[in-house]
């Protein structure tokens, strides 16, 4: 049966004007059903889900909720309306017209960054399969079933990419998106944080707030492109991924009131005779998730993103925004290093320091999240303060990786981190704790007892609205 | 003190995600170390940042008499209350609403603004604290030889701020009083100039107005309007209207239905769409009954619109030789092309002139309904939810 995929896809790349792609997308799509079937949220498909479906890409688009069976989500492709000015704003070839074709020069890298990018929206799809089965709430389901297909539109916006630009290589990259799967020991996602499962909704706010405001820096990055369909991808991309930032904030922001109303209601610090979850181990999973997460950006140094750079492939956060020649040639960057028994800050190139310029970016994003955390904490009048860890603790990658540090940064030797690591991150014991929370609440309104409601619903509807409708 | 609707952020609830920011046309979202807060004299109400907004933060309102800086906004945790003010004289705000309530009964319902219009400021002033406007032209834009004199008069509202969007109306006090020796009633005016003013960036707004014989206490209002010289000083109240808007979005189809002065909030949207869009996807489509060409208002302005931008079909009932025809008519006429535009979800409908048009425009629709295979009555319930049926009559 022949589809008429400029209906079946929603659009605003002229797809019916290209055969070609239409064809490619075509022999793409029941793959990536097939792949959601498998691999996409347990026992789903026959849910009505209350989703926002970008429909076009201006602000009304984004105002359309209706409920929608997962399967049939209308995945498009939407890309930010081109700007006929638009110039390459770094690198060398800065201030040249921003390129609407690959260059061949860069081919590869180009094809490397996309790839790479687009690799971790269906892991993280895989990641989060099974947490439908124990939600808190029917807005909480609904808000991770969101996320999951708004994951699954992103992937769908780089194999856009892949298969309208990179010819064959790209129709085979988009295939190993979905070959690929999160966990598999033969077929590994490509990044190591990917390929954890996320075990509860403790470490699925944990990670929305963290692991996925990586996504938004490094998407923040990908929109500064000189290839102008990936700048234009990647922008629009991140107006959803804003989604994914809410709630993971808000989620952890509705943890931590409930910790404070049974400590204040039943003035106790024993938080968890009470089925919540204490401050303490709250910070233990944040640690944990900050540290994998600054992992995410890389190598202190690193030639690689210094090439990207400079080819003009991948800016820096809000590149236009900063006031330098976008050479950075002549400039230096403070990066931190261990030297004999202490981390110091030392001057290095500014170019070759791209990956930690974006690690400071998004270190003072975090910590702004997390200062409206302690705010709330504060209203309860209560004396603790979550605090993010230093980038030297727990790391895997970068030049801490050979080092163990306390999460206030002072250096530690290996047997004292056997000692005592387990103040800082969650222990076998703490995360079972967790999981034993983990029960299904499917009463519209009714919250888990170790999360506090929303202030509002989604798209304004009432605290009692079914979001979830599980026929 | 009066009141305005100012457009603030939840900081309890924004993450700070800079969708907002990004999503602006007209930069007025900024942001400091804290808070993304609202430029309350750039904002211009287009509600572009609502829908992309993930928390709902975005979507906060507060009455207050003295807008808050962004630099107030830059310090808070949690939004302020309302603040405390008055809207007005008691009992004028219903005398305003009981003739708005009249004028909108054909609604039927309880009417919503499109989705995309601005937000209105209303009840800024009332009879107890009128703005001092001064006439800067009173123009006849009828023919002399007609017995209708339908004025186009623009107001100068000097260094008041009196915003004003197309559709809405304002309140004019005549002098004097009535032969019971209380003041004469208020009389509501539709406003034919759009937001920015009838010259962009002055301060001044246009009317169109029929003078009404003088007889039996009637057309005191109107007379006194008519007769105005320029430099001339009145009192006048409002904005008034919540729902009479127009959508903002360029893809939005404008079906506009207009018996005589009814044609003011049109020429308001039309001008409006004009300044902003001008070449807006969504169509503009207007029907002007009148009795003659010489009866009609703006018909030679009408004559110069570029045909690409808008649709315009005048409709004359006394023509000479010629049979009678009103709106109703010419819609029937046109019935293939306004199906079409009906069964859009972008559409919108405007009537605005007297009472006695409600009922033909009405069966017009459902006669184009019928024969395009479309339900008149559910489509017209449908529009109405969605704030795309609006009537104004009187």
């Amino acid at each position: 049966m022949s589809i008429n995929y400029s209906e079946k896809i929603p659009n605003n790349v002229n797809l019916s004007d290209d055969r070609r792609l239409q064809r490619a997308l075509e022999s793409w799509q029941p793959n990536y059903l097939k792949w959601w079937g498998a691999l996409g949220p347990n026992d789903s498909s026959d849910y009505d889900v209350y989703l926002r479906t970008a429909v076009s890409v201006d602000p009304r688009g984004w105002a359309h909720f209706d409920y929608v069976k997962m399967p049939d989500y209308r995945w498009g492709i939407f890309l930010t309306p081109v700007d006929g000015e638009r110039k390459i704003n770094f690198g060398r070839h800065k201030g040249e017209a921003a390129w609407q074709e690959v260059p061949g020069e860069y081919r590869a890298e180009l094809r490397r960054l996309i790839v790479t990018q687009g690799d971790t929206e269906p892991a993280s799809v895989e990641q989060q399969r099974a947490l439908g089965l124990t939600a808190p709430s029917l807005f909480d389901l609904r808000n991770l079933f969101q996320v999951n297909v708004e994951e699954g539109r992103h992937l769908w916006a780089m194999v856009y990419l892949l298969h309208g630009y990179f010819g064959r290589d790209g129709r085979e990259e988009a295939e190993a998106m979905l070959e690929r799967h999160s966990g598999d020991p033969d077929k590994p996602r490509i990044l190591q944080a990917f390929n954890e499962e996320t075990p509860d909704w403790l470490s699925f706010f944990m990670f929305t707030f963290f692991t996925d405001r990586d996504g938004k820096y490094q998407l923040a990055s990908l929109a500064e492109s000189g290839f102008d369909p990936l700048a234009r991808s990647c922008r629009f991309m991140l107006t959803e991924e804003a989604h994914h930032m809410f709630v993971g904030e808000s989620g952890v922001a509705r943890v931590i009131k409930r910790a404070c109303e049974i400590m204040t209601e039943h003035k106790t610090d024993d938080v968890r005779a009470h089925g919540g979850i204490e401050l303490e181990l709250l910070q233990k999973y944040l640690n944990f998730h900050f540290s994998v997460s600054v992992d995410l950006f890389g190598h202190e140094l690193s030639t690689n993103a210094a090439n990207f750079y400079t080819m003009g492939l991948k800016g820096r956060y809000q590149e236009t925004k900063i006031d330098d020649n976008h050479l950075l040639t002549e400039y230096v960057y403070k990066v931190s290093e261990v030297q004999g028994d202490k981390i110091i800050q030392v001057d290095a190139p500014a170019l070759t320091s791209i990956n930690e310029r974006l690690r400071d970016d998004y270190i003072a994003d975090c910590q702004s999240g997390v200062n409206r955390w302690n705010k709330i904490i504060k209203k309860f009048g209560l004396d603790f303060e979550l605090k993010i860890p230093h980038r030297s603790f727990h790391r895997g990658i970068g030049s801490f990786s050979t080092f163990q540090t306390t999460p206030e940064g002072k250096l530690i030797t290996q047997a004292e981190w056997d000692t005592r690591h387990s103040e800082w991150l969650p222990t076998d014991e703490d995360r079972a704790y967790i999981q034993s929370l983990m029960k299904r609440v499917t009463e519209p309104g009714k919250m888990a007892n170790w999360i506090a409601p929303p202030d509002r619903g989604i798209n304004n509807q009432n605290p009692e609205f079914e979001y979830v409708r599980f026929n | 003190m009066s009141l305005q609707r100012q457009h603030l952020i939840d900081p309890a609830i924004c993450i700070r995600c800079n969708t907002c920011e990004e999503m602006c046309p007209i930069d007025a979202i900024t942001h400091n170390d804290l808070n993304y807060v609202v430029k309350f004299d750039v904002c211009e109400s287009c509600l572009q940042c609502i829908a992309t907004c993930p928390t709902g933060a975005i979507d906060s309102w507060r009455d207050v008499a003295k807008p808050w800086s962004i630099e107030e906004q830059m310090t808070w945790d949690d939004l302020p209350d309302d603040q405390q003010g008055d809207v007005g004289g008691e009992g004028i705000d219903g005398e305003v609403s009981s003739m708005l309530e009249k004028a909108e009964a054909g609604q039927a319902g309880q009417a919503l603004a499109p989705f995309s219009a601005a937000q209105p400021s209303v009840n800024l002033f009332a009879r107890g604290n009128p703005v001092i406007a001064r006439v800067a032209g009173n123009f006849r834009i009828t023919d002399t030889d007609t017995e209708s004199d339908i004025r186009h008069v623009v107001l100068d509202l000097g260094s008041t701020s009196f915003p004003v969007l197309e559709g809405q109306c304002i309140g004019i006090i005549s002098p004097g009083v009535d032969e019971n020796g209380n003041p004469h009633h208020q009389r509501l005016y539709s406003i034919s100039s759009p937001r920015d003013g009838e010259r962009p960036n002055r301060n001044n707004l246009a009317l169109t107005i029929k003078r009404v014989a003088e007889t039996n206490l009637k057309g005191v209002g109107s007379n006194f309007m008519c007769d105005l010289k320029k430099g001339d000083e009145v009192q006048v109240t409002g904005p008034f209207g919540q729902t009479f808007l127009m959508p903002n979005h360029p893809e939005a189809n404008i079906i506009m239905i207009a018996t005589g002065t009814g044609a003011a909030p049109m020429r308001a949207m039309t001008m409006r769409r004009q300044r902003v869009h001008p070449h807006a996807p969504g169509k503009l489509v207007l029907y002007l009954g009148s009795r003659t060409p010489g009866d009609l208002p703006y018909f030679g302005p009408l004559q110069k619109l570029p045909r690409d931008f808008i649709d315009v079909n005048l409709c004359f009932s006394r023509l000479d030789g010629q049979p009678r025809e009103y709106v109703q008519d010419r819609m029937q006429k046109d019935g293939e092309k306004l199906s079409k535009l009906l069964e859009s979800d972008d559409t919108f409908v405007y009537i605005c002139g007297l009472k006695g048009m409600e009922k033909g425009v009405d069966e017009a629709f459902a006669g184009i309904c019928a024969a395009h295979g479309l339900d008149w009555p559910t489509l017209a319930a449908k529009m109405k939810e969605t704030g795309r049926y609006h009537i104004e009559t009187y």
